[in-house]
């Protein structure tokens, strides 16, 4: 019997070592392990030894038993390894072909520049108002303190409508309609589309500004240049300052042109800032009290400050854009640049 | 505006460079936009004395031996000039000078013969006589004797100075003169302002019957006549000549000139009547009669109307108020007396009238601006002055003053110091306010923080109170005085977007999920953009708002549709070789209302295009924003919309109401696109427009959870066949109708073939079905399904399959 189960362990070991494929391992699996197989051979073959050595014997088939088993399973598992490693390789893709899902579309720069501004002065507490793009005189100019025969009205190449309407040249008329509604404290940003008349690299007949006005008690130009370089900074840089120069609208007294630092070179000069150090953004002033009397607001209690940004102008700065047209060509190599 | 530096020289003493004193303008409000360096071009050009000239035989030429001064004596210049003689003083250009144009001269041999640089003329320089007398003589320019061989040719010729060319903003009209910023250079430097002369004698003479009413007192506040006799027209002195070409006017005659240079040193327009072309003597200020013709001095003809103020003598329109003279009574060479007139006249009706007639003038930009009467009184004086002084005239008695009644003196008003620290957040000591008001021309008395004020007569801008006094003393004092506070006083308040503001940011970023690239366009396009997308004459969309002066008739009217722009956009972009994309705007378009403003509704317009595109792509996208918006969206047929395809567009609807449509641009429109007929990408173009407030209207106004069934769902497959025109739409609908535990439906496969037969069609539907409050068994559903496939058979003729 030993002699026997020797014989069929050089056999096995004889046998595993050419398996080279499941089936191959599947039969040797049937050969000693099955029921009917070299092990359970052996099993029955037990019944015909001494009684005293049926232990020792057993012991001995059961050694062995495990012996295959071991083997089996070692050289399952290393199939299986195998198996795995070849289905990988086969299942392989060139991870660098296109992706498949939805080209994601985007925000137009404008967009993406006026939310980025809406986002610095709502967190100053500002409301935000829009107000009609077709204006009557009366808002876009008279009670902004722009009387009829004012020469400042040619500032503005105003488009005319029939019936006395016009298209806003400004969203100033904007304030007097949120004066009108509302009482101080006043905090509120105006964007919006304005129209005219004008068209070349840096003007278009159509364009965005957006207007800021904080009406309250004890408000003064020092805090208009305090709430400005706040934005400043936010919108283009840490580093950079404003400039305060004079300047003149109807609505604000005194009116002041705002510059920054140039954030290009820092203030040294450069041919962005036309080697100045100083870059014009926008325009602004201390709210004339005609204006707040127009909307019945006292301006011996009350006092305001009031802004104008253009927002193409920002957007051209930021992206490095040299010509407004680009803005409203539409051109789906140049909005594909810009994503959120 | 351009000031000459030296013009504004002989007003105040001023001792900075020109660099400095454009940085003083800039900080006090008048941003010098160039600052134009006469002899900029011009460099190594000296005096040089011609020592000696030696004709080369068989040329033009001429070999001469030049003094030059330090620069080299004597240096051999060879030239073809034929006026050159010995002892001639003439411009030298030597080795390495540059000139005007960015011309440079080098020593270089001229027909083989060494030349040490060039001889110059006038012209070479950029002269002409007004400048520099003898500027324009032919050949080299002759200069006088006196001249030092060696010397700057710029000093020489006055090429050494500076011309500021000063933006003037609307509100400071009486800073549209050398004069008016001369007081502000004499402000701003704290020196004094040596004002021009305006003495005159005036000799006993009167013209007899000459006479001079104003009619239209509402247009013409003052009106200042004076006669002058015995004029001999003639030249102007070199001082005049040249301060006016310095600003670039050519000199014309000493009569004309003085008109012109009290224009530009004083400011205020003047115009001089020939007397004798005057009929009646008579000059009456009035309203243009209707179609009343009138030829001014450029010999355009104008018709008038009552809206433009003409001046007129006993018969006719003698001059265009305020914009340009008659050539009826122009001065001429046989002038021998003259009628001034220096007006105010009302700005705005000579802006209307000079953009009605479209004729314009440096007086009708003066008056269009305002002219304060102070300046009026000064320029009739000064122009009174230099008939004098150049000796050209006899001033006589026959003057005359028609005034309004407009008070003759400064606004005067009281304002308090500390509301003026009040409006700029600092304190600005009391003396410096006072410094800065005296140094303005302000007269002011201080009684503790009461200041009484009078205003300078020609500051018409100055309004009572304190904020423009706070203008200009901060402009004087220094904005860098101001000390930047983040609303120190102010009340805190929230802020931000309206949740309506952040439901239309919402929309927006939806469609950039589905591969929308956001688009901005014009609000205004033209008729002809709603002709090419077929919008029929009498439809809602052609009752426009035009606007009545638009830049071109492509942008004449507020759109009603935003369908048309963004077309455009397509085919610009396909043009471009951009043969696929996605686009969408929200804007608004424009409705006409009777009485208040017009309805300005924001739509939603979208465009897809490329070869991916199909009819269905682009429902995807509508399902897509309904489904993020929470909206449920049905489509119907939509073949009347003209610029849409009949068979392959639809409606949106919403809740059984039409909010926009969709589909394929039409084909008569495509066929008409200026693109290549063959390129598949040109005929898949498909856009879509919705009301936006209309769709949003629909949207809930807040949401809530739904609990989930705790009984799982059951899916049923269902294959059907139909006639071929039956709509997968109506199936689904009558689907869910059938059977309340219906909760989806869904096509997964369409099959056409033999065994369906001619004219029928299989359809295969996922029918998902959901109860709350049991499970379902399979008996239940059997029973589900058999009713469906009842009502379909029923209603649309459908079979099992």
């Amino acid at each position: 019997m030993e002699q026997k189960i020797k014989a069929l362990q050089e056999q096995m070991e004889q046998q595993i070592s050419q398996i080279d494929t499941k089936e191959k391992l599947a039969e040797f699996w049937q050969e000693f392990l099955g029921k009917k197989g070299a092990i359970a051979d052996l099993m029955k073959g037990l019944g015909a030894v001494a009684k005293e050595d049926r232990p020792a014997m057993g012991k001995v088939i059961n050694e062995f038993k495990v012996l295959v088993e071991e083997k089996y399973q070692a050289l399952s598992a290393k199939m299986d390894e195998l198996e795995l490693a070849a289905r990988n390789r086969r299942e392989q893709v060139d991870i660098t072909l296109p992706g498949k899902g939805l080209p994601l579309g985007g925000l137009h720069p404008l967009t993406l520049v006026k939310n980025e501004m809406i986002n610095v002065f709502a967190s100053m507490g500002f409301d935000i108002f829009e107000g009609p793009e077709i204006e009557d005189d009366d808002h876009n100019f008279t009670r902004l303190n722009v009387p009829k025969d004012h020469p400042s009205r040619d500032m503005q190449d105003t488009f005319y409508l029939e019936n006395e309407l016009l298209l806003r040249t400004q969203t100033s008329g904007g304030q007097i309609r949120v004066m009108d509604m509302q009482k101080p404290p006043i905090k509120v940003l105006v964007p919006g589309r304005v129209f005219r008349s004008d068209s070349d690299a840096t003007h278009s007949p159509m364009f965005h500004q957006m207007e800021g006005l904080v009406v309250d008690k004890g408000i003064t130009l020092c805090d208009l240049q305090g709430m400005l370089d706040k934005f400043v900074q936010q919108i283009f840089d840490a580093d950079v300052r404003t400039r305060l120069r004079p300047s003149y609208f109807p609505f604000t007294e005194p009116s002041v042109e705002v510059d920054v630092s140039c954030f290009e070179c820092g203030g040294k000069g450069c041919s962005l800032c036309k080697h100045t150090g100083w870059i014009e953004v926008l325009g602004g002033g201390v709210v004339h009290p005609k204006v707040l009397e127009n909307c019945g607001i006292d301006p011996n209690v009350y006092s305001g400050i009031a802004f104008g940004i253009g927002i193409e102008r920002i957007t051209m700065l930021k992206y490095g854009i040299n010509n407004i047209g680009l803005l409203f060509e539409n051109d789906m190599r140049f909005l594909k640049q810009f994503k959120e | 505006m351009k000031v000459p530096y030296s013009w504004l020289k002989e007003y105040v003493d001023i001792d900075i460079t020109a660099e400095e004193l454009q940085e003083k303008l800039f900080g006090c409000g008048f941003e010098v936009e160039e600052l134009i360096d006469l002899g900029k071009e011009v460099s190594r050009v000296v005096v040089g004395e011609v020592l000696s000239c030696e004709p080369v035989e068989g040329t033009h030429l001429q070999i001469c031996q030049v003094n030059c001064g330090s620069y080299g004596n004597p240096i051999q210049i060879v030239t073809g000039a034929p006026n050159v003689y010995a002892g001639m003083h003439t411009p030298a250009a030597l080795d390495n000078s540059t000139l005007p144009g960015g011309i440079t001269i080098k020593a270089k041999p001229l027909k083989g013969i060494p030349s040490d640089g060039m001889l110059c003329s006038g012209e070479e320089l950029g002269l002409n006589d007004d400048l520099y007398p003898g500027a324009e003589v032919y050949g080299l320019m002759d200069l006088p004797k006196d001249t030092v061989p060696g010397t700057d040719i710029r000093e020489v010729v006055g090429m050494n100075d500076y011309i500021f060319d000063v933006t003037i903003t609307a509100n400071r009209p009486d800073c549209q003169s050398i004069l008016g910023i001369a007081r502000e250079v004499a402000a701003a430097l704290g020196k004094e302002l040596k004002m021009p002369a305006t003495d005159y004698t005036v000799s006993d003479y009167v013209f007899p019957s000459l006479d001079i009413t104003v009619e239209a007192p509402d247009l013409c506040p003052r009106y200042l006549g004076h006669g002058v006799r015995n004029i001999t027209v003639g030249e102007s002195p070199r001082w005049m000549k040249r301060n006016l070409a310095l600003c670039g006017l050519r000199s014309i005659s000493n009569v004309v000139d003085i008109t012109n240079y009290v224009l530009l040193e004083i400011g205020q327009p003047m115009h001089a009547f020939d007397m004798d072309q005057l009929q009646d003597r008579r000059i009456i200020v009035r309203r243009a009669k209707d179609g009343e013709k009138i030829q001014t001095l450029d010999e355009k003809e104008f018709t008038l109307t009552p809206d433009n103020l003409v001046i007129c003598d006993g018969n006719r329109p003698v001059a265009l108020a305020g914009i340009m003279g008659g050539l009826n009574s122009e001065i001429t060479e046989n002038t021998t007396q003259l009628l001034f007139e220096a007006a105010k006249f009302a700005r705005d009706n000579v802006r209307k009238t000079s953009r009605a007639l479209g004729q314009s003038s440096d007086s009708s930009a003066r008056f269009e601006k305002g002219i304060s009467e102070y300046i009026t009184e000064l320029g009739m004086a000064r122009a009174l002055h230099l008939i004098q002084e150049l000796g050209c005239g006899e001033i006589t008695s026959s003057t005359f003053d028609c005034s309004a009644g407009a008070p003759r003196e400064g606004k005067r008003f009281t304002a308090s110091l500390k509301r003026i620290n009040a409006i700029l957040g600092i304190e600005v000591p009391a003396e410096e306010v006072l410094r800065i008001l005296k140094n303005l021309n302000f007269e002011v008395k201080r009684d503790g923080d009461t200041l009484d004020v009078t205003a300078p007569r020609y500051r018409e801008d100055i309004e009572v109170g304190e904020p423009d006094l706070a203008e200009e003393v901060i402009r004087e004092y220094g904005y860098d005085h101001v000390i930047p506070t983040f609303l120190k006083a102010a009340t805190v308040t929230s802020g931000g977007k309206t949740p309506a503001q952040q439901r239309r940011d919402r929309v927006c970023r939806i469609l950039c999920g589905q591969g929308y690239h956001e688009a901005y366009t014009m609000s205004f396009y033209s008729d002809s953009d709603l002709d090419f997308l077929r919008i029929p004459e009498g439809a809602p969309e052609r009752n426009v708002l035009r606007i009545k002066n638009p830049i071109s008739v492509n942008l004449s009217i507020m759109r009603p549709l935003l369908a048309p722009s963004l077309v455009n956009v397509v085919v610009e972009n396909l043009k471009k070789g951009n043969n696929e994309g996605r686009i969408f705007e929200i804007s608004n378009i424009y409705i006409p209302r009777d009485g208040e403003l017009p309805d300005e509704r924001p739509h939603l317009g979208f465009a897809a295009f490329g070869d991916a595109e199909d009819f269905f792509t682009v429902k995807g996208t509508v399902e897509a924003l309904g489904e993020a918006l929470g909206l449920s969206f049905d489509v119907e047929r939509a073949s009347d919309v003209p610029w849409l395809h009949p068979g392959i567009a639809a409606y949106i609807l919403c809740e059984g109401e039409r909010i926009g449509c969709f589909g394929k641009l039409a084909n008569e429109v495509t066929g008409e696109l200026k693109l290549h007929k063959d390129a598949k990408s040109n005929h898949k173009i498909f856009l879509g427009e919705i009301d936006y407030n209309a769709m949003m209207n629909h949207m809930a106004a807040s949401f809530r959870y739904r609990p989930l069934s705790v009984f799982p769902s059951v899916v049923r497959d269902l294959a059907l066949t139909v006639a071929e025109e039956t709509a997968c739409g109506d199936l689904m609908h009558e689907i869910a109708r059938a059977c309340p535990r219906v909760s989806d439906v869904e096509l997964f496969d369409i099959y056409r073939g033999e065994q369906i037969g001619e004219g029928r069609k299989s359809m295969a539907f996922k029918i998902t079905f959901e109860a709350d409050d049991k499970p379902l068994t399979p008996e239940e559903l059997d029973k589900y399904i058999k009713k469906i496939l009842g009502n379909l058979k029923f209603k649309l003729g459908a079979e099992i399959r």
